[in-house]
Order: structure tokens, then sequence, then C-alpha cells
């Protein structure tokens, strides 16, 4: 993974330039059912759309629609054409070898699924292991505990040092150690917001003979991503946490890979040809996309990339980073309130928190009364929880159309929701009859 | 500029400060407990219940959120004295109802926990296994959890 650039390496989004960007995303202006004005911080959960991307999918409903390939006909060759361009694009944005290697899939769990079923299947044996981290979301858990139910292999895990990071000498210990089939890993945790060191770990595992899996969900969104300098086999991540639609995601993988694993969902467009006797198997990538695919997502998913190439992920990353940096500092020196996850120097614009003796549900309930939208709970995170001995935490997620102003309104609004749940003395009286 | 009814009123956080009758009972004659797993939020209910099947004594004691805990406190506080038919028509929305401010879907399940948890309470004796199910009357209200997110 590249080193997050400080902002004295890239030119940070300027006042002017993030009310326009703004500008581009309507939902923005709306308050909560407070009548509070809204501060979006639940980017990790999912991003809003920008104009464009609404516009590049209404346009293919109102232009251009028809399924795509082998449609001999204006529209369904206009809609193939959109529809291959966008790989084109996503191939691009991740720098992909080729095309070949970018299948477009429902989302970040559909892909990894997708992996687990066909690629795990196909290799792992009753006591393999595959190897991941502690911190990981349910998407990259529950497959390989399927996988196990299926196989018998088992899933070992990395544990986190007390600081939310991970030591690299365990991690290259248990690599060599277990010899896992599969090293399946975050790129950045969606709780923590530790950013994994992505190109270490996966030369360690090349070196080793073991296939590797990057979960980008949290990543793709926020960073350059170059899969050819990081060398991974698989990597994933959805559309709708990057301002694209919901109903897609992307599995990248090594064309070699590929082409060794047999198909997922049998259908249409995933064939050459079908017999009463059997069937041949369509070339990549459409070898894994049986069925109708998400066509006017792909368009919108392709409008997001070029949306947020244009503005420039590094920029991105920096202003996002910048704006947790408040937050994250903040809530540090406020009595009372823990932050869950390392210091800015580790993470991304992700920061988690809670508060003595006050419920999760309780702050992210009050947050939205003053306007902020956060999340809390386990953010489909059990086993970090479990092993942070946490039931739940409240986390709030900056995004590139964040304002600095937002940040401190965030510290402001916990300190208001610390104040108004400490105790003060109460005493319980029979309800006042109106 | 708002219409939004504040959750947290003060009746509310005075229940969560100041329960009635948090604790455990030492001579229950029947108990039960259960939990919303994605939220974390746990009542557990200990009851003493008299020949004339009337709820002599009741207590309770928990791990949640606000809305958890003050809502099981009141609902402690009511259903002292109560007979057993008396609780069991004793309705998830008369529960809401003693609850006082209107709350979405997701947080309902919060406050009919201890709602549920009662209703399995005068079902369980103590010195009995507890029942499989620890769901109590088989009400679902609103939508998607709340916590299995991403």
């Amino acid at each position: 993974m590249k080193t997050i650039p400080t902002l004295s390496t890239c030119t940070p989004l300027n006042d002017s330039e993030l009310a326009d960007l703004r500008d581009q995303f309507p939902i923005l202006s709306r308050s909560t059912a407070s009548g509070a004005p809204l501060a979006f911080l639940d980017n990790a959960a999912s991003t809003q759309r920008p104009v464009c991307v609404i516009d590049a999918m209404s346009d293919c409903y109102q232009q251009y629609y028809a399924n795509v390939h082998r449609g001999i006909h204006t529209l369904s060759e206009e809609s193939t054409e959109a529809y291959e361009q966008s790989r084109k694009v996503i191939a691009s944005f991740i720098n992909a070898a080729s095309e070949r290697e970018v299948i477009f899939t429902s989302g970040a769990t559909a892909s990894i699924n997708l992996v687990a079923r066909t690629w795990g299947d196909q290799n792992l044996r009753e006591g393999d292991v595959i190897l991941t981290t502690i911190a990981e979301h349910h998407a990259n858990i529950v497959p390989w505990h399927q996988l196990c139910e299926r196989t018998g292999c088992r899933v070992e895990f990395l544990p986190l040092k007390k600081d939310f990071t991970f030591d690299d000498e365990t991690v290259h210990q248990k690599l060599r150690e277990l010899r896992p089939k599969l090293f399946a890993f975050t790129a950045v945790s969606n709780v923590l917001g530790t950013i994994t060191p992505v190109k270490k770990w996966v030369h360690w595992a090349r070196e080793l003979g073991i296939t590797t899996l990057v979960d980008a969900s949290q990543a793709a969104p926020h960073q350059p991503l170059d899969v050819e300098q990081l060398d991974t086999d698989f990597l994933v991540f959805g559309g709708h946490k990057m301002c694209g639609p919901t109903g897609i995601g992307v599995l990248h993988g090594k064309e070699n890979y590929l082409d060794s694993m047999p198909p997922f969902l049998g259908g249409g467009g995933m064939i050459n040809r079908v017999s009463v006797d059997g069937f041949e198997t369509a070339d990549l990538p459409d070898k894994f996309e049986a069925g109708t695919p998400p066509i006017a997502e792909a368009i919108g998913l392709a409008a997001a990339a070029k949306f947020l190439r244009q503005i420039g992920l590094d920029r991105i990353a920096a202003h996002e980073k910048q704006l947790a940096q408040v937050a994250d500092e903040g809530l540090r020196l406020i009595e009372g309130i823990e932050v869950i996850g390392p210091s800015m120097s580790h993470k991304s614009g992700i920061v988690s928190f809670s508060i003595d003796r006050v419920h999760a549900h309780d702050i992210a309930q009050e947050l939205d009364h003053l306007g902020l939208a956060v999340r809390a709970g386990h953010h489909c995170t059990m086993p970090l929880h479990r092993h942070l001995k946490k039931s739940s935490t409240t986390r709030a997620s900056f995004y590139l159309y964040n304002r600095l102003e937002e940040a401190h309104r965030f510290l402001e609004a916990v300190q208001q929701v610390q104040k108004k749940f400490t105790p003060s003395g109460r005493k319980r009286s029979s309800r006042p009859q109106d | 500029m708002s219409n939004e009814q504040d959750i947290y009123e003060e009746h509310v956080l005075d229940h969560y400060e100041d329960p009635y009758h948090r604790g455990e009972l030492d001579k229950a004659t029947h108990s039960h407990e259960a939990d919303n797993p994605l939220c974390g939020d746990v009542v557990h209910i200990d009851l003493k219940i008299d020949s004339e099947d009337k709820i002599q004594e009741a207590w309770f004691s928990g791990d949640g959120c606000v809305i958890s805990q003050a809502s099981a406190s009141m609902l402690i506080e009511t259903v002292e004295g109560k007979s057993l038919d008396e609780v069991r028509n004793f309705t998830a929305e008369q529960m809401l109802g003693l609850f006082g401010p209107k709350l979405t879907p997701n947080r309902q399940k919060c406050c009919l926990l201890s709602w549920r948890v009662l209703q399995s309470a005068i079902h369980s004796p103590v010195d009995d296994l507890p029942p499989d199910d620890d769901g109590g009357p088989d009400v679902h209200f609103g939508g998607p959890s709340l916590g299995e997110e991403s």
C-alpha cells in the first residue's frame, strides 16, 4: 500500500473547492429528523453519490439501456460498449494488468464468497489453514468458516497489539509456522481504521507460496490502489463505499488464478456453448458473470471512479485524515472517552470510540438528534469486539465532502452527549400526569 | 424547527439513574434472562409469585442502553401486585405506551426486551430448566436489527 501522503506532499482541498464539491452531493444539504443540519459521518458504512454518478445511471436508463452482449441492435450494442468501457475504467483505477482480471460482482461480500466457493473449494483440504486477522469484517470471516465446514480446513486469527496495530514479526512468524494456504486480510480496518502494510505482507506470503486475498473495501474509496505493485492474488471492494451505486462490487484476480478456477454461478453469459450433455465455460471475465450483470451499476461505478480520480485519491486521503485527526486528538483529551484505534500515523479517516458507562446506541441516537450521522454497534466485527472486550463502539468516519467545521461540531456534540448521560443525582418519581 | 420528541426525556433518565428494584431477588420463585445479541442489551428478571398467582415482588438486573434499562425499571415498578393474568394481558403496545416517548422500530426492540423477559419469567419457575426458547411471545417489531452493519 502506498503511504498516505501528508498535506505537504499534495495540495489540500481548499474551501471553495470543497464548497463546489459538496454542491455535487445534493443529499448533504438536508437536515435530520430533529431539524438539525446533517453532518454525514457514516461513510465507512456507505458513502453518498455525486450528481455525476446518478446522471450516468439515469442517462443509461433514459437513453440507451438494453441487455448487454449478443444483442444485435443499437441499444444493446451501446449498453455493451458502456458496460465494457466501465470495466476498463475500473481496471485502470486499480492498475490491473488487463480488464480480463476485473470481475463485476454484487459487492465485496459476493467477491469474497466467489473466491471461497471456487478457488477455496478447489484448493483447501482437511487440516489446511487460512490465516486472517482479528480485525476483519464478517464478510472476510464467515465465507472462510463456511469453507471450513465444507472441507475441514481451519481459520487462524492474527491478534492485535495494545496500540491497535499488528506486529509484523508475528505476522511473518505465523506465515512461516502455519504455512497457510490463504492469507486473507483487510487493507484498512472498518472499525479501528488501522492501515495494514499490504505490500509487505503480500511479499512475505509470495515468498512462501501462500495465496493472498485483500479486502480493500475501506481502502479503494480513500487511497490510490495499484494491484500490480501490491502483487495481490485477489483484491475485492464494493461500489457503494466509493460514491458508486449499491449492488456492485469488484473482484480483481490474477489472470492465472481466475483461469484455473472453476466457474461459480452457472447460467447465461458464463458459457460458450451448452448441450444436453454439459457446457463449455466462457473466457474471462464472462466466466464469472452468470446472468444479466449489474449494467447501470457498473456504469455508475465507473463514473464514481473517474470522479474520485479527478479530485485525486492522494488529496482525498489527506483531506479526510486532516478531519479525522481533529476528531481523534480531540477525543483523546476528554476524560472518560476511549478512542478505539491507533494513533493517526497508522490509520485512515475512521475514528471509533466509547464513552465510559454510556451505551453506543444512546450515543448515536443523541448525536443524530444533534444532526450527526454516526454508526454504533459491532460494525460487523463481532470477533474484534470480543477481542477488545467491548459489546459495541461508536464510529465516525470522514470522507472527501466533510468539512473541518463538522469535525469540530462532532467533538462538541460528543461532549454534550457525555454530559447528558453522566449521573447527576436524579431521583425517580411517578410519571407526571398530563 | 423540530417536532421530534426527545426520547431521553427526564422521566426516562430518572429511571435510568435511579432504577426501581435493580438487583437480585434471593427467594425468587420465577426468573428469566434474555439479550438482544446484536446490541448487547441484557435483562434478567426475578419474581416472587404467591399462591394466589400474584406478583409479590419483582427485581431486575442487566446491562445495556438507556432505553432497555429505564424501560425495565418502569416495567418492574408497574408489575408488582399484578396478577399473572394481568401480566399476560399486558401487550407490547402497552409496554411502549408505558415507556412514553415514541420509538423508531429499531429502538422498540430495546424497550421490549424487559417485556419479553417478563412474559417468559412467569412461565419459568426457578427450579426448572429454563425453556429452550428465550424469546417469549414471538412478536416482531420493525425493521432490520441495529448493529449488523458495514
